[in-house]
């Protein structure tokens, strides 16, 4: 069968599915299990209007189910075995792992990535906000900057390891170094600090996100109140600061949290940039040292990532539904 | 000595759009001076030129005999209300009161003694510690002008304070603010309306802005009894002053005119001996209307009326102009509909207008 027969069956297939699915469902509620005719008639339809919903949602609870769900506890349930998948070892994936300088190393790396990546983000995308806002050029430094998010991770590493190359021919970093006379260096070779230069190819790509939502933010900010502190005599600092930012607050929050989280999945980078070596290990890449070597090992590392992810999502989705 | 004085000032957007020019106003210290004027007539931008919101592009603004042209807002000694309040939504009503002596880094105890007298001046002790969002709009614009007020201005500037309250709330704070100018004779006000009844009542001084500049400025009775042009008599009065086309007959101490429609009209304006056979415009008031059976000035069939218990509006139908003739009469007149009436009025409350100017002012 040519592919777009294919494609054209499937279509008719996935559309016919949900049509069928919605009116035979609707019609077997309505005609069959809560008939609206006879004495009960009244009760029937309320009855079956606060069934109705629970019809609608039914399919997507169950791809949720079988995606999600059972996907997080197949997980837990691998965790709890050894690498072949054949015996039961309980928490000892747990354990060794805690136990191991590699894991410490990457969860370590992993804090560093969350106290640093969402703050500087969040910082810049507000700074750039502002700075744009009554700017005729405002518009297209904003495309600028919102342009690497783009970008793949992986292509937005490799972008970064022309800058960080150790050849001043290559690199601008070395180039720079180079004009002053000094040796080239491999920035991704210096302990700890790789760990913030690889941050920031995270950082330059997270800015234009956090720096769209804020300037959409900062432009709902009633003009009367910034009227009336400068007519209360407050400098442009302080009308930043104890104004605008006070009332995009919450803004602020879903834009800190959801780059947290997003920061707690990055594995791309580290990958590309070095592979997890000199030290720049972070808990996803970690992961990813075990998969298909060691499932039990690998599985247990996901687990404390979505233990860490959890909590910051719940306080994310919260302050997203209070800000609408 | 004038409080504050506006010299030959005036008001271009990006040097092309201009909105206000030629403006020459001097207001008293403690007046209560009221803007009025159809939408768009730059009355709000005057004012937030005074406030130094908005840059004076022509013109000198002084107040206290400084020109303050290029000082900051805060520098001004005013203080400004909005119609949309403008609290800072994340700040309690104290916090808002004492933002502005805050900023200026005044004592603590300083800054305590002021929130607390403009609270008790406006009964906000019990709202102190809420934040904007738990107070009703009266109540919030009581807050806002709390926070005018614990600045101490020289001037309060008041921009459509009363606009987004329901109607029996915008009479309270109406009187309210009534009040509190009583209490501080010696504070000049700019209050920016388009509500009549407002500026009627408020003002000390009323200044109608039209067509970019003043139109007229005076006590709201001179507005209402002398109105220097047809724009202002129609302004000025609700429902509007009705006008009609005539020529003048007769000059001198009292004027005659033969009016377009048949009447003849009175009036105790006087007019010179060349203005006889003049293409003038009588106006008269709906209120100051009474039936004739003598000379009529109008007379015509009722198309509508309106029972307002007090007074009952006539409409009739408009013949020649784009308005309906309308007559407001005092107490209860039942079954006027479709009847032929004849109307009056005392030479006193006739108006003439030549060429839109009123005949009393001209040079």
């Amino acid at each position: 069968m040519s592919p777009i027969l294919q494609g054209i069956l499937t279509i008719i297939i996935g559309v016919g599915g949900c049509v069928g699915y919605f009116y035979l469902s609707n019609a077997v509620l309505d005609r069959i299990i809560f008939p609206a005719r006879d004495d009960d008639q009244g009760r029937n339809i309320a009855l079956a209007t606060a069934v109705r919903p629970w019809l609608f949602l039914l399919p997507a609870m169950l791809a949720l189910g079988l995606y999600l769900v059972y996907p997080v506890v197949g997980s837990f349930i691998r965790s709890l075995y050894n690498r072949s998948g054949q015996e039961f070892i309980g928490l000892d994936n747990y354990l060794q792992m805690f136990s191991e300088e590699g894991f410490r190393v990457a969860l370590f790396n992993n804090f560093l990535w969350i106290l640093f990546v969402p703050a500087a983000a969040t910082f810049f995308g507000l700074l750039v906000a502002q700075l744009t806002d009554r700017l005729s050029w405002g518009s297209i430094a904003k495309s600028l900057i919102f342009m690497p998010m783009a970008i793949s991770f992986v292509g937005a590493s490799l972008i970064w390891k022309f800058v960080y190359a150790n050849d001043p021919d290559i690199g601008i970093i070395n180039a720079i170094r180079d004009y002053f006379g000094a040796d080239p260096i491999d920035p991704m070779q210096i302990p700890f600090w790789n760990n913030f230069f690889i941050m920031i190819i995270m950082v330059w790509m997270q800015t234009g996100f956090a720096m769209v939502i804020l300037s959409a933010a900062l432009r709902g900010i009633p003009e009367e109140t910034v009227e009336a502190a400068i007519i209360d005599g407050a400098n442009p600092f302080q009308i930043f600061f104890k104004i605008k930012v006070p009332q995009i607050a919450g803004t602020i929050v879903v834009v800190w949290t959801t780059i947290t989280f997003l920061t707690l999945k990055i594995f791309d980078i580290v990958y590309t940039m070095t592979g997890g070596n000199f030290d720049t290990e972070i808990l996803p890449s970690y992961m990813m040292d075990y998969m298909f070597r060691d499932d039990g090992r690998a599985t247990a590392v996901a687990f404390v990532i979505m233990l860490i992810v959890t909590p910051v999502m719940i306080y994310n989705i919260r302050q997203a539904k209070r800000e609408a | 000595m004038a409080d504050l004085k506006l010299t030959d000032v005036g008001k271009t957007y990006g040097g092309a759009v201009e909105v206000l020019k030629h403006i020459d106003l001097e207001i008293e210290t403690g007046e209560l001076v009221v803007f009025v004027g159809p939408s768009g007539c730059g009355k709000s931008t005057l004012l937030r030129m005074i406030a130094g919101l908005e840059k004076i592009t022509a013109g000198t603004l002084e107040i206290d005999g400084q020109r303050v042209n290029d000082v900051p807002p805060a520098q001004r000694g005013i203080a400004m209300v909005f119609q949309s309040y403008a609290l800072y939504p994340h700040m309690t009503v104290r916090d808002n009161m004492s933002f502005a002596l805050k900023i200026a880094k005044k004592s603590k105890e300083e800054i305590d003694e002021s929130v607390t007298r403009a609270a008790r001046m406006l009964q906000l002790e019990p709202y102190l510690d809420r934040l904007p969002k738990a107070l009703s709009g009266g109540q919030r614009q009581r807050v806002a002008i709390g926070r005018s007020i614990v600045r101490d201005p020289k001037v309060y500037l008041f921009d459509e304070p009363l606009s987004n309250l329901d109607a029996a709330l915008r009479v309270a704070t109406r009187i309210e603010i009534a009040q509190l100018k009583e209490k501080m004779p010696d504070r000049t006000m700019i209050y920016v309306t388009h509500d009549q009844v407002e500026a009627m009542t408020l003002a000390s001084r009323i200044v109608v802005l039209a067509n970019k500049g003043i139109a007229q400025v005076g006590t709201p009775l001179e507005l209402y009894e002398t109105p220097n042009s047809e724009f202002v008599a129609q302004f000025i009065g609700s429902p509007a002053m009705n006008l009609f086309p005539g020529k003048i007959t007769e000059t001198g101490e009292r004027t005659t005119v033969a009016l377009d429609g048949g009447g003849t009209a009175v009036s105790v304006v006087p007019s010179r001996p060349e203005d006889k056979g003049r293409e003038v415009k009588v106006g008269v008031r709906p209120e100051d209307f009474e039936q004739t059976e003598g000379d009529a000035i109008y007379a015509g069939r009722v198309e509508i009326t309106e029972a307002l218990g007090e007074v009952t509006l006539l409409y009739f139908e408009a013949t020649g102009s784009d308005e309906p003739i309308i007559a407001k009469l005092p107490g209860i007149h039942r079954e006027m509909r479709g009847r032929d009436v004849r109307l009056g009025a005392a030479p006193e409350k006739v108006h003439i207008f030549a060429e839109g100017r009123s005949l009393l002012f001209r040079d």
